[in-house]
């Protein structure tokens, strides 16, 4: 658009938008407060300059509009009651404005139709609803009306009240002639003479002032780093000058890009107002900090999720005002929107005093959405965390106010975007609290350089938490099949190399001169592993261009002050790439192939931890645990020197839980009772400590017969223990009784990536009855099928490298194998199910169902008796 | 098509691989020396990097690459021509720059159907030259690549 015309509208645009805005949170405040007569005379005099305006840019339709709901409005002002429907009406009627100037917007002419309908119902407001109502208090009380009218206005004619108080709103000719000019500050000009002056810029100048100070601090840079090479320069000390001029001014440019984060709440009044009536809640919307200044891009960005909040908190969060009283708390509900600045964070906090989060409901919903298992007991910490998980929401009917496509894992994305984190508070019957941390600008951040592979790269600050000399012997970096792993006081750290991440040529000997920069992004930490630590910079980002936008490692690029460029890794994207962010328990996994391997063992899962014998704890998994028993040691026989228990009518071998566990001499002894069909085995354990919700990580791998490897479960080293090991100590034909009895062993084909699970499973299918191949490879597995092997029944993992579960499945089905094919999986939802159904598998079961894939196992086997 | 062009179009040429291009003068920002280019790891192929041009971040395009050539074996200066694309400032990396030529619009000739579908895909005519002949390229179409090859 150009030409004065195309300015004014433009600017008029803009104007109206932001009155019309001015002007619904202005009315909501007014219908809480009728008297307050300053704010009636704001909304009045801002409708009534939009209407001036209208009629003087010649917009027709928008100025009837706007005059009707003035007539209103003088109403008000004449003391006619200030009714909810009266408000609504008016609001309805500001709608209505805006959704023309979109569309004068869109197509610069004012859209034809007529707002008649709108018009007239303004108009009987203003004459039949309040008219009668003042009058008949004039009535009783017998003060005087001064003007009466005797017949309807009709559009665009002026009522005498109105005639009167236009003469005394008119601007002087001063003011008019500003007006006329499109002047856009007279509104602040004429309320408040003492509001500060402020100018009107487009976002593009500022940018550009952005780009050109970058430029400025740049050359500056260079500049300083000649002189500082000739230590006798006569430039020295004007350079200073420049350079303090320069730091002001960028600072100054970085100012004009702050905006108050009330301009990113200004719509919520509205909001609130209009969702307490449609949900019929009393609500009340707090707003503290709305001054806190951020910058526009941060701003832009957050505004549709603090929305989002909002209405989720009157939504969900808040009770209807029945309850309320029922639960003994004052009717009207209060949510409280804060901001302010803490530590170069801005944080902002959205709480609501309803009912607080229901912990049942979330987790009913998150195993219906396959999110956990059935048997999983996440902390309640956790599943308050699931709420920001895709897919997630337990509101029960679809109001108009939720199910709008947005859930709160679109919120979290958006925060995590730019840098934020997101935490929540919840106490039931009492409300809820989100706390949001986001940067004050994205525009210039501290950043850490460091280099890796030759390359120079920028961390941003913000995410790092500290910074490992690897070197030192204190902080000892250890290698677990490939993954580096470091001992950072109480934990281990998962690392990830910064040039294997890149794919960057790695120095031959990474040495003990490396660095491990720690870094958090949420709940997560990690350290990347990095050649040198260089120094910090404040650095302006700039996005990369869209050709390397998929590259999610890289949140952008900046220039250095030698005037390189260089990139700026994202942390978000860091942690996502080693699936640190889908849930906390991943963050210790790795991209390298061979590292991912244990990514679905570290799903949380219940683990029973005891003791027994000398040593550290030791851990199973509760699946695989069919009982926890406690027996009375005087029940124990012995029957060719092992001890047995007579149990549940049969006879139960005893198996120490390694070597120098024994049973109690008096007294009860605990047992972990492992059964498959009618036989069980029971495992000798000093004593069992607890059952903890924890991932499973194997840190260390065991050559001990018996132990898996080592992890750290609730905090505390254990040894995990394996379950197959100790089973056919039990009985020796644990693995093969079934042949025993003369009936062949159906052949079954597991193929898992993950050791863990191969070792897990293998054993239960086996004491299952099953003749198991184990394979780490779906195309190991296919080349040998291809090469003549026959299965009864192939279960295998989904998600696997090179060739997953679904992709072995249809190149099954190609070769004709009739085997029925379970898939197992972490993730189970209907779109996983269905995919599976596609692939043609028989089934789908959770990985550490146990149970569920020995009957899945058996119902693909009626399907088809003769595989069985 | 080629008759409704009507005038004189200035085209900014440059060599590639023994074969002279041209792009139309309006598109062109810049023609600069690359000194310092920054690889980005995990990119196209095509893209070998980004550089300060000026104070504003410039991504760097190989064409040779680009139009499936081998690598340049030259030590001479690498020059390369600074384009906006979606308000983005791209270089493309070529071996040499030529002259600035004024040709007329009409005798822009269509691509001959059996040039190789990587170059024709990227190119929107061609001129005889008296002694050569100079492939005008697209330059939007220059930058339509590797939407589904970026390394995720």
């Amino acid at each position: 658009m150009c030409g004065p015309m195309e300015d004014l509208l433009k600017e008029f645009l803009s104007e109206t938008n932001e009155s019309l805005d001015v002007v619904d949170n202005e009315l909501v405040r007014f219908e809480q407060e009728p008297n307050n007569a300053e704010i009636l005379g704001r909304i009045f005099r801002l409708v009534h300059t939009i209407k001036g305006t209208c009629g003087f840019i010649g917009l027709p339709r928008l100025e009837a509009l706007a005059h009707a709901a003035e007539t209103v409005m003088g109403k008000f002002r004449d003391g006619a009651p200030v009714t909810a429907d009266a408000v609504s009406l008016v609001l309805v009627t500001i709608d209505r404005l805006k959704s023309i100037l979109a569309e004068l917007e869109a197509t610069s002419a004012e859209p034809t139709g007529t707002d008649g309908d709108l018009i007239v119902q303004l108009e009987q407001m203003a004459l039949d609803d309040f008219a009668p109502q003042p009058a008949k208090e004039e009535i009783t009380i017998g003060t005087l009306s001064p003007q009466v009218l005797e017949r309807p206005l009709r559009p665009g004619e002026v009522s005498l009240d109105d005639l009167e108080r236009a003469f005394r709103d008119t601007p002087g000719p001063e003011e008019r002639q500003m007006q006329k000019r499109g002047d856009d500050r007279r509104i602040g000009e004429r309320r408040d003479t003492n509001t500060n002056q402020t100018l009107r810029v487009s976002v593009d100048t500022v940018e550009r002032l952005m780009t050109m100070v970058s430029e400025l601090v740049l050359t500056r840079n260079q500049l300083l780093e000649i002189v500082r090479r000739h230590s006798e320069s006569e430039f020295k000390a004007p350079l200073q000058r420049l350079s303090n001029v320069t730091a002001e001014l960028q600072e100054g440019v970085m100012k004009t890009r702050m905006q108050p984060i009330g301009n990113a709440w200004a719509k919520l009044p509205r909001i609130v107002r209009d969702l307490g009536n449609e949900l019929g809640k009393e609500i009340e919307l707090e707003m503290h900090g709305a001054e806190t200044e951020l910058d526009r891009q941060v701003l832009d960005i957050i505004r549709d999720p603090l929305t989002h909040m909002v209405r989720n908190s009157a939504d969900h969060g808040l009770e209807t005002a029945e309850e309320r009283r029922a639960a003994g708390k004052p009717a009207k509900g209060t949510i409280r929107l804060s901001a302010y600045q803490e530590s170069g964070q801005i944080v902002i906090e959205i709480a609501d005093d309803g009912r607080g989060l229901n912990l049942a409901k979330i987790h009913r919903r998150a195993i219906e959405v396959g999110l956990i298992g059935e048997e999983d007991r996440p902390a309640d910490t956790q599943l308050y965390k699931l709420i920001f998980a895709p897919g997630f929401s337990t509101a029960e009917k679809v109001t108009s106010v939720s199910g709008r496509g947005v859930g709160m894992d679109v919120v979290k994305s958006n925060i995590d975007q730019i840098g934020g984190t997101i935490d929540l508070k919840s106490v039931q019957g009492r409300g809820s609290t989100f706390s949001i941390r986001i940067p004050l600008t994205l525009a210039i951040v501290p950043a850490l350089i460091v280099a890796s592979g030759g390359e120079r790269f920028a961390v941003p600050q913000v995410a790092v938490v500290e910074l490992v000399h690897r070197g030192s012997h204190a902080n000892l970096v250890e290698e677990i099949n490939g993954a580096l792993v470091l001992r950072l006081r109480e934990t281990l750290l998962p690392l990830l190399s910064l040039s294997q991440l890149l794919k960057l040529p790695t120095p031959p000997d990474a040495g003990s001169d490396s660095f491990v920069v720690v870094m958090q992004v949420g709940q997560s930490m990690f350290g990347i592993v990095v050649d040198d630590v260089l120094h910090t910079e404040e650095i302006v980002v700039k996005p990369v261009s869209s050709s390397l936008r998929g590259i999610k490692v890289l949140g952008g690029n900046t220039i250095l002050g030698d005037g390189s460029v260089i990139l700026i890794l994202d942390p978000n994207g860091i942690a996502q790439s080693i699936g640190a962010t889908r849930e906390e328990a991943k963050i210790e996994s790795f991209v390298e192939k061979d590292a991912a391997n244990e990514e679905d063992a570290l799903k949380t899962m219940s683990l029973l931890l005891f003791r027994s014998g000398s040593g550290s704890c030791k851990a199973v998994p509760l699946s695989l645990v069919t009982r926890l028993e406690e027996i009375d040691v005087k029940q124990v026989e012995y029957s060719s020197g092992r001890p047995m228990v007579q149990y549940r009518g049969g006879l139960m071998p005893l198996i120490p839980a390694g070597d120098d566990a024994v049973l109690a001499r008096q007294g009860k002894q605990p047992l972990l009772v492992f059964s498959e069909g009618s036989r069980s085995v029971g495992l000798i354990v000093d004593q069992i400590v607890d059952i903890v919700e924890d991932r499973l990580e194997i840190k260390v791998a065991s050559d001990v017969p018996g132990v898996i490897g080592s992890a750290v479960v609730n905090g505390q080293a254990a040894e995990i223990i394996d379950v197959a090991h100790y089973l056919p100590l039990g009985f020796a034909d644990w693995f093969d009784g079934k042949t025993a009895r003369g009936a062949e062993k159906p052949k079954l084909l597991l193929v898992d990536d993950s050791a863990f699970f191969r070792d897990m499973l293998a054993p239960v299918l086996q004491a299952g009855g099953y003749d198991v191949m184990a394979l780490a490879s779906a195309k190991d597995a296919l080349s040998r099928i291809e090469r003549g092997a026959r299965f009864d029944f192939i279960v295998t993992d989904i998600d696997m490298p090179e060739l997953d579960g679904f992709a072995f499945a249809e190149a099954l089905r190609t070769l004709s194998s009739a085997a029925p094919i379970i898939g197992l999986s972490s993730v189970i939802n209907g779109a996983s199910i269905l995919k599976s159904k596609q692939a043609g598998m028989q089934g789908y079961v959770a990985k550490f169902d146990r149970r569920g894939l020995l009957h899945a196992l058996k119902d693909a086997a009626c399907e088809l008796p003769e595989a069985a | 098509m080629s008759k409704r062009l009507s005038g004189e179009i200035e085209y900014v040429t440059a060599w590639v691989a023994g074969q002279l291009f041209g792009i139309p003068i309006q598109r062109v920002h810049d023609v600069f020396e690359v000194e310092r280019i920054t690889r980005v790891p995990l990119a196209p192929a095509e893209i070998s990097g980004v550089l300060n041009l000026r104070g504003r971040v410039v991504t760097a395009l190989d064409m040779r690459r680009r139009l499936g050539l081998p690598p340049r074996e030259s030590e001479k200066k690498q020059m390369a021509i600074g384009i906006d694309h979606d308000s983005e400032g791209y270089g493309l990396m070529v071996d040499a720059m030529g002259e600035v030529l004024k040709l007329s619009a009409s005798a822009l000739d269509a691509l001959p159907i059996n040039m190789q579908r990587e170059w024709a895909a990227i190119s929107s005519g061609i001129y005889r030259l008296e002694d050569r002949l100079m492939i005008v390229l697209d330059v939007d179409q220059i930058l339509n690549f590797g939407k589904d090859t970026l390394a995720a």
